[in-house]
């Protein structure tokens, strides 16, 4: 016999599945298109005027970043969509009167997220297959930078759809804290190659180090040492869930 | 035994504005026992959607104490929310969910999985006329159709208590009537049910007990048989042979008689008066009563009596 809490559990993450594979042309395929396109423009057409950076080519080089970027949206648009949704048809009240507990109703949405996190980026590595060739360093660092990354911006991803109360404050996050935040985080360029001033000013953005960590998966390259890396992660990781906790707890923006 | 349901205090404030609040209850106390089918009579802004909420954990409660089956919704609230099935006031599942889907991933979130919950599911929608529709969308259905939807998800868990918030807003009288008789079997197979409603038809229907509840507060409270003694007036309805025309109301002027149908005079009666007086007067003016009825609609008097008198 399955625990109850499990059963409820299976079942949110099975209605992700579905709703994630019914919809795929929304899910799915924007991360391979677009990505695809920085592979070519980037990789291919700029890159190939770029010396390497530490011994990689620029396409190789770029790679780990773009997927993880991919893997950051994913997980984020995930979750903010789904719950927010959920919110807005007031669909979450079936979840909310039931006995699961809040964790477990987190956990539920949160694997929604990492499932589209780990499928974007499995799609999108296989698509940079036609331009570069893979190298794994260590698949160890690699699924454990991308889990915990997926784990937190599926955790912001439900924080920022509690907050929300219109739409357009489910893309606010996004565009300006997440794309600003993922281009000046490494993903294009060693901060070893930025001027003394701006290299420090990247250390205080969190993305530079899930960007690294991913790489250092990849290629064995990193430009923080790996152990302050997960640190960086790990923290805020744990900050979110706190965050998130707290606010089930409260019932805010969910209970009346 | 502990009651079904246990309610003492509950107040509900909700901020509406950076400085406004909204006394939405106003200290309610309220004991419902196991196996009780109790309506919840009020105008709308009442407070029975706000309270109902309270109930099945879907709403913050500013003060009070609520039990359900002896057990507190704020020291272990998810065992008191594994008693209670809601039916809610507004459709909340998503209409692009297959009918049976909605029901099944519910029992889900109780802990039943597909396959167990699959037989009951089955039983329910049947008896609620759904089981045709049970491959289809859930935005397929009609408004009526939608409201046994939510119905048989509140069921799907079998739960020891059912709240019903509205549950037959905008459902048509046929349909209405046997809704009715579902839920008194259900009634009497043991599980308590809990209903609001505007349908006065409804509480004296269905109900062994009745609370009045208006502007957050529990006005009156008893069975359906207290709340009529305490009519001030009675009212009849006088079918008659002859129309009743403004000719006819003129000559009646005075006495406690309105027109209210060309054949029906609608009679109102104060603790005291004699009805032979108003049928000497009708047969002097030479208007023949063919029939004497009650209008059916006594609990709403009532209703209305106390509400005034508040
Ligand atoms: N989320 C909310 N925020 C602020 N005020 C609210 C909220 N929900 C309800 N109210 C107010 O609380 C009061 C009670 O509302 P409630 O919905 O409980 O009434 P009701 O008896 O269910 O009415 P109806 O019969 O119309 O459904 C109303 O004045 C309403 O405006
Ligand atoms: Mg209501």
């Amino acid at each position: 016999m399955k625990s109850p809490i499990f059963v409820g559990y299976l079942t949110m993450v099975r209605k992700e599945l579905v709703r994630i594979f019914r919809i795929w042309s929304q899910t799915l395929l924007p991360p391979v298109v677009t990505m695809s396109l920085y592979f070519v423009v980037f990789g291919g057409f700029i890159g190939s005027q770029v010396q390497p950076i530490s011994g990689y080519s620029y396409m190789q080089y770029i790679v780990p970043g773009l997927v993880m970027m991919s893997i950051i949206t994913a997980a984020y648009m995930n979750t903010v969509s789904t719950f927010y949704f959920a919110k807005w048809q007031h669909v979450i009240d079936e979840i909310l009167v039931s006995p699961m507990p809040s964790w477990a109703v987190i956990a539920g949405f949160v694997s929604g997220g990492i499932i589209r996190a780990f499928l974007t980026g499995v799609l999108v590595v296989a698509v940079s297959l036609f331009f570069t060739h893979l190298v794994i360093f260590n698949i160890l660092i690699l699924f454990a930078a991308a889990f915990l990354t997926a784990l937190l911006f599926s955790l912001a991803g439900i924080v920022n759809a509690i907050y929300a109360k219109s739409f357009d404050a489910i893309s606010i996050v996004p565009n300006f804290v997440l794309t600003p935040l993922t281009y000046l985080g490494g993903v294009f360029y060693s901060i070893h190659l930025l001027p003394p001033f701006f290299a420090k000013l990247s250390l205080a953005n969190p993305i530079l180090y899930m960007v690294n960590a991913f790489r250092y998966g990849f290629l064995g390259v990193t430009d923080v040492s790996i152990g302050r890396c997960f640190a960086v992660i790990a923290v805020f990781t744990l900050l979110m869930l706190l965050w998130t906790l707290i606010l089930f707890r409260k019932g805010a923006g969910l209970k009346r | 035994m502990s009651p079904a349901i246990e309610i003492s205090g509950l107040k509900k404030v909700y901020t509406t504005g950076k400085t406004t609040k909204m006394e939405a209850l106003k200290g309610v106390s309220l004991t419902i026992q196991k196996g009780e089918f109790f309506a919840f009579l009020g105008p709308n802004g009442a407070g029975k959607t706000t309270l109902i909420s309270i109930l099945a954990g879907l709403g913050i409660k500013t003060e009070g104490t609520v039990k359900v089956h002896g057990v507190s919704i704020d020291e272990n609230p998810d065992l008191a929310k594994s008693f209670i099935g809601l039916v809610p006031q507004e459709f909340n599942f998503s209409i692009f969910e297959k009918v049976l889907d909605i029901v099944l991933d519910q029992a889900g979130y109780y802990g039943i999985t597909r396959k167990e919950a699959l037989p009951h599911a089955e039983k329910i929608l049947k008896e609620l006329g759904l089981w045709e529709k049970k491959d289809q969308q859930a935005q397929a259905l009609s408004g009526g159709m939608k409201r046994r939807l939510m119905i048989a998800r509140a069921l799907i868990h079998k739960p020891q208590i059912l709240l019903l918030d509205e549950p037959t807003a905008g459902v048509d009288v046929e349909l209405r009537r046997s809704m009715w008789e579902f839920l008194k079997e259900l009634n009497e197979s043991g599980t308590t049910i809990l209903l609001t409603t505007h349908y006065l038809e409804e509480a004296e229907q269905l109900s062994e007990r009745v609370a009045i509840i208006n502007h957050g507060e529990i006005i009156e409270e008893g069975s359906v048989q207290q709340l009529l003694s305490k009519l001030h007036f009675v009212t009849l309805l006088l079918d008659t042979v002859e129309t009743i025309n403004e000719a006819v109301m003129l000559l009646l002027r005075g006495e406690p008689l309105v027109r209210d149908e060309e054949h029906v005079l609608k009679l109102t009666l104060k603790p005291g008066d004699t009805i032979n007086e108003v049928f000497r007067k009708l047969s002097s003016i030479g208007i023949h009563e063919k029939n004497i009825r009650t209008t059916g609609r006594m609990l709403e008097e009532v209703f209305i009596q106390l509400i005034e008198k508040k």
